[in-house]
């Protein structure tokens, strides 16, 4: 009948759009900070033109503790803790830039055996990593079974570091100068049968998805990227690697032993929230590869540098030797003074450069730790990739950057 | 090289070039570590970042870092680290500044810097001209103060709970159940910033020895009155010091004699305590009186043998 009378009277919509019930206004919504597919405590103030997102104002900090800080009160050993407990979804991968920075302030050299390890355990951790990220991307966009599936490949992973340091999560297994103990040889063996049987299970657990049309439908051509934008926003990791630039730290400024690995760096195409996840994917076998020529190439000898003024000696050494016992006691109490100066060492983390910019007084405690978060110029560039997009697709984006809070919050 | 860090290509020849590029803008060059750092002028450090950005291809911006070193006229430092992905090579790119002179904005260099600048100006308080959003990041709605600065406190100022008469969050100041502890394990021998205990006997003035010590009158020996006959006797006859130094063996035959002895005589005197504290209150006032009177004087006496 409206339209009837409109038509008579020679009114239409486009004519003059605010006439009647027709006017639009933006409205306002918080996305979190409770909010499943925020992966965390993500509080985002979006401003919406009906379901188009205009702007995306995300508001982090919600989990700052003040890790920087913390740090400058304690000793370099007693600092290594926090770092698990920044990303707290691969945590040897952020140890992994700290002892790096420490024993390149003190110059120290690290034995083989141990280069060999850490990077066994890092290639692990992005393994853990990928199969949470990878699951809890695709239960954003609807699907629940890979994410069962991936879940128990994480379970392994988590099992394995248990056997390893005693902790399913917080390690604290890579120390200056190595690590922290020796594993048995029935977890490499056990490892080896492993890598042998998950990439199966894996692919299983893909093969839902990755040419899945609903799949498909949530994440190819969303939130595209191109390379400049990549480059000025800060990315790195799996996001610039998405964008199609083949920057991956592990080759490019290789550390302990990365240089001896073979290994692929897939880059995506188009730049999208697919490409990302795609590039994932793929990185887990890349992964498994590197951990395979590890195993292989692994030689015998000792697991930390024998430099007494750094690293701790065996317990059963203490029994024997007072000289052992004065090490220990100083270590554990004062700790080892590193040279002043200042240092930033960058690691391939899973989810992209971590940084640790770490500056020395000279004394047993750092004077500064500033730790460059992955997630927090990938956030940032929320507003700019959600520009134009429909407000599921906020949950597709955001799951695609890998973001977790502990470490970007710090 | 020893260490295992990251190698990023070869430094050589770099630092003189880039120095040279960036000319009257640059202040210091530090090499070290196998990382050069660059220290330019405040003013010019956006113009410096668009040089190494444009010319030099260092693309990228990775990190904006705060240094607080309060003793310096301008405390803080902001370190610039920039990646060049072509080169594959990293350098840092440094200002510094105090809490009211601003440091020009880079945000129209790489977007990625306004996120940075944030959160410098949020934990340290160096603002940033030109950032159009120069808002706090990391810390609570309405937190004041810049939390790290050095000389803010561990702690903090404030603490939080849910309230539950005023049915919401409210703020309170730090109350510490138990003192802050901070421990020092740094030798004392190398560098610890307090005075021992004991210690500061030696930086004080060495006592006169113009009049020599004499102890002519009983109270100046430090000494006290005479101890109770009868207590003297109860110690001497079961003194645990002197079982110690005895062989083991005869033992158990003297500590059977002892203790009866001791049982006996160690009554006497208990029971006659008793008794002048519960009966006699008359007696047990002049008793006390000189005790009061020595108590005092030891006391004075200790505190110059403390002194010496």
């Amino acid at each position: 009948m409206a339209d009837y009378l409109e038509e008579t009277l020679g009114e239409t919509d486009a004519a003059d759009p605010t006439v009647g019930d027709t006017e639009i206004q933006n409205y306002t919504i918080n996305f979190g900070p409770q909010h499943p597919a925020a992966h965390g405590v993500l509080r985002m103030v979006m401003e919406l033109d009906g379901e188009i997102i205009e702007r995306i104002d995300p508001h982090v900090g919600l989990l700052h503790r003040g890790t920087e800080k913390l740090i400058e009160h304690k000793t370099y050993l007693q600092a290594l803790p926090y770092f698990d407990r920044l990303d707290y979804c691969s945590p040897l991968a952020q140890e992994y830039s700290y002892v790096l920075a420490i024993e390149k302030l003190l110059d120290l050299e690290v034995p083989l055996r141990a280069q060999y390890l850490r990077v066994l355990f890092a290639e692990l951790t992005r393994i853990c990593n990928h199969m949470l990220n990878i699951g809890a991307h695709v239960m954003d966009v609807g699907a629940m079974t890979p994410n069962l599936w991936v879940f128990e490949i994480r379970e392994d992973c988590l099992n394995f570091f248990e056997r390893a340091s005693g902790a399913r999560m917080h390690s604290a297994w890579f120390r200056p100068g190595g690590v922290h103990q020796d594993v048995p040889l029935k977890l490499l063996t056990d490892l080896a049968d492993w890598l042998d049987t998950f990439p199966k299970q894996f692919a299983d657990a893909m093969s839902l998805v990755v040419d899945n049309r609903i799949f498909k439908q949530r994440n190819v051509d969303i939130a595209t990227v191109s390379k400049d934008d990549a480059v000025k926003w800060g990315f790195s990791g799996p996001m610039i690697r998405g964008a199609g630039i083949a920057w991956d730290l592990r080759k490019s400024q290789p550390y302990d032993v990365y240089d001896r690995m073979e290994f692929d760096i897939p880059v995506g195409t188009k730049g999208d929230c697919y490409d990302r996840f795609m590039v994932r994917v793929e990185e887990v076998y890349q992964s498994a590869r590197i951990m395979r020529q590890c195993l292989n190439e692994m030689p015998e000898g000792p697991i930390a540098s024998t430099d007494r003024k750094v690293v701790p000696p065996k317990r059963s050494e203490m029994k024997q030797s007072m000289e052992a016992l004065i090490h220990h006691f100083k270590l554990y109490t004062e700790g080892f003074h590193v040279p002043a100066g200042e240092v930033y060492v960058a690691t391939e983390s899973p989810k992209g450069e971590f940084g640790v910019y770490l500056v020395s007084d000279g004394s047993n405690k750092p004077y500064r730790c500033k730790i460059r978060p992955t997630a927090f110029s990938h956030l940032q560039a929320m507003d700019f990739m959600c520009k134009g997009h429909m407000l599921p697709d906020a949950t597709a984006i955001l799951g695609a950057i890998d973001v977790v809070f502990g470490e970007c919050d710090r | 090289m020893a260490h295992s860090a990251p190698k990023i290509a070869s430094n050589y020849g770099v630092a003189a070039q880039l120095g040279a590029a960036l000319g009257a803008m640059l202040i210091d060059t530090v090499e070290a570590h196998g990382e050069i750092s660059f220290t330019v002028q405040r003013g010019s450090i956006a113009d410096a970042l668009q040089l190494l950005c444009d010319d030099h291809e260092y693309q990228q911006l990775m990190e904006i870092a705060g240094v607080d070193y309060p003793d310096r006229s301008e405390r803080f430092e902001v370190c610039y680290h920039l990646l060049s992905l072509t080169k594959n090579h990293r350098v840092r790119v440094k200002v510094s500044t105090d809490e009211d002179t601003p440091v020009p904005t880079v945000t129209h260099l790489w977007p990625v810097a306004g996120w940075l600048e944030r959160e410098v100006y949020d934990l340290y308080g160096v603002l940033f001209a030109g950032n159009p959003d120069l808002r706090r990041i990391l810390t609570d709605y309405g937190f004041r103060g810049h939390p790290f600065r050095k000389d803010f406190p561990l702690t903090g100022h404030v603490e939080m709970r849910y309230s539950e008469e005023h049915k919401r969050v409210i703020y309170e100041p730090v109350k510490l159940a138990q003192d802050f502890r901070s421990f020092d394990f740094m030798s004392p021998w190398e560098g610890a910033d307090y005075v021992l205990p004991g210690d500061e006997k030696a930086d004080a003035e060495a006592p006169s020895v113009d009049k020599p010590k004499t102890t002519e009158k009983p109270a100046d020996t430090g000494a006290g009155k005479k101890t109770n006959k009868a207590a003297a006797e109860r110690e001497t006859e079961g003194s645990p010091a002197q079982d110690d130094s005895k062989v083991k063996k005869p033992a158990p035959k003297r500590t059977k004699s002892g203790t009866a002895k001791k049982g006996a005589g160690a009554k006497k005197p208990r029971t006659a305590k008793a008794k002048v504290s519960k009966a006699g209150a008359k007696k047990a006032v002049p008793k006390k009186a000189p005790a009061k009177k020595a108590a005092p004087k030891k006391a004075a006496k200790k505190k110059d043998g403390g002194k010496a």
